[in-house]
């Protein structure tokens, strides 16, 4: 399958460009891969954090307690957790994976949702308090409605590939 | 905001489990278990694109690319009179679709900046702020390596095979946020 192309081609592109441009690929390599462990420390605590309420919560039952029947309760706190914290919506992605399997539909459904969805509110406050912006607008409704379709696009797409 | 969710997950799920006489200290305990297992094949994979990626930062791929996406943005963004505050938006773009997320944040904050000096309303967002920021929260990412990592931690047979998917869903969320956007804009213009 075509996926299976796409990493390798790129890994290919990027250190093929890199090294007949002449550029230290190996230790450019060696120095990002350094820079990714420190920005992966310090998201450590914040995952082990979100790992720990998701699971209290998911394993309480509350929450197929009240969309029983539903055979998307795992899905809908995690459509509401994305744009608030990216951590928060991947240890729910996390507990998808461990009580359906990654494989599963609704594995497939929350691995798309989590790709095609950001933390919308989280960006708009981060940059717009960067320049004291007061005011912004229609700038969360646009943003959330991005997400919106981008999650109705993953229904759809779930049953074209699935 | 997040402490309020935090509280919220952490005391329902406490209150409601012992309700239910589930053993919620085991759960307790049980969750930083599950989070190293998580860990130990998630981190190794995210911090080998990082070092793939700041390959293609420095050898100036990623400079070459912005570069394209440029007039690009130019249509998207005609308020916009500044090249500096366009530089920065177009790279901070493309970090984004490569999934540089650690790289696309400085970019990010710098392409405010420039884009308020042209803000004569200060306190009050432009309109090209909010179409930077629906581009940059619904933007595409070519490979999202971190889904992948953890469908990977789950013994994925085929942990690539979303890629595709994602992209075509990722694609309508930015078309159609950047649609809303524009009918927004002409609205507001007439």
């Amino acid at each position: 399958m075509l996926n299976n192309y796409i990493i390798p081609f790129i890994v290919l592109f990027i250190i093929s460009y890199g090294f007949f441009k002449k550029c230290d690929i190996y230790d450019r390599f060696i120095a990002g891969a350094f820079d990714g462990l420190k920005i992966v420390l310090d998201i450590i605590p914040a995952i082990l954090a979100m790992i720990l309420a998701v699971n209290i919560f998911v394993d309480s039952g509350l929450l197929l307690d009240l969309f029983k029947g539903s055979k998307y309760a795992e899905i809908f706190p995690m459509i509401f957790l994305r744009p608030i914290s990216g951590n928060a919506a991947l240890a729910y992605l996390s507990q998808v994976y461990a009580t359906h399997g990654p494989d599963s539909f609704l594995g497939f459904l929350a691995s798309i949702i989590q790709g095609a969805t950001d933390t919308t509110i989280y960006v708009l406050a981060l940059y717009f308090s960067s320049i004291k912006i007061k005011n912004s607008r229609y700038a969360l409704w646009v943003g959330l409605a991005a997400d919106f379709f981008g999650i109705l696009a993953a229904f759809i797409v779930v049953h074209f590939f699935f | 905001m997040i402490n309020k969710i935090w509280f919220f997950l952490i005391g329902c799920g406490l209150i409601y489990g012992v309700f239910k006489g589930i053993d919620m200290g085991s759960v307790f305990l049980n969750s930083a278990g599950e989070a190293y297992s998580l860990l130990v094949t998630m981190v190794p994979l995210i911090v080998l694109w990082c070092g793939i990626m700041n390959i293609a930062s420095e050898s100036g791929l990623l400079h070459k690319f912005s570069s394209l996406l440029r007039p690009f943005l130019r249509k998207l963004m005609p308020s916009v009179k500044n090249d500096k505050a366009l530089d920065y938006v177009s790279s901070n773009v493309a970090a984004n679709m490569l999934g540089l997320g650690s790289a696309a944040t400085p970019f990010g904050l710098k392409a405010m900046k420039e884009l308020d000096k042209e803000n004569k309303n200060k306190g009050v967002a432009t309109d090209a702020m909010i179409t930077f920021l629906v581009l940059n929260t619904s933007g595409v990412t070519i490979i999202p390596m971190t889904v992948i990592a953890l469908r990977m931690a789950y013994q994925s047979i085929n942990p690539t095979c979303i890629i595709i998917p994602s992209l075509i869903a990722t694609f309508i969320s930015s078309f159609s946020g950047l649609l809303i956007d524009y009918c927004i804009r002409r609205k507001n213009a007439k």
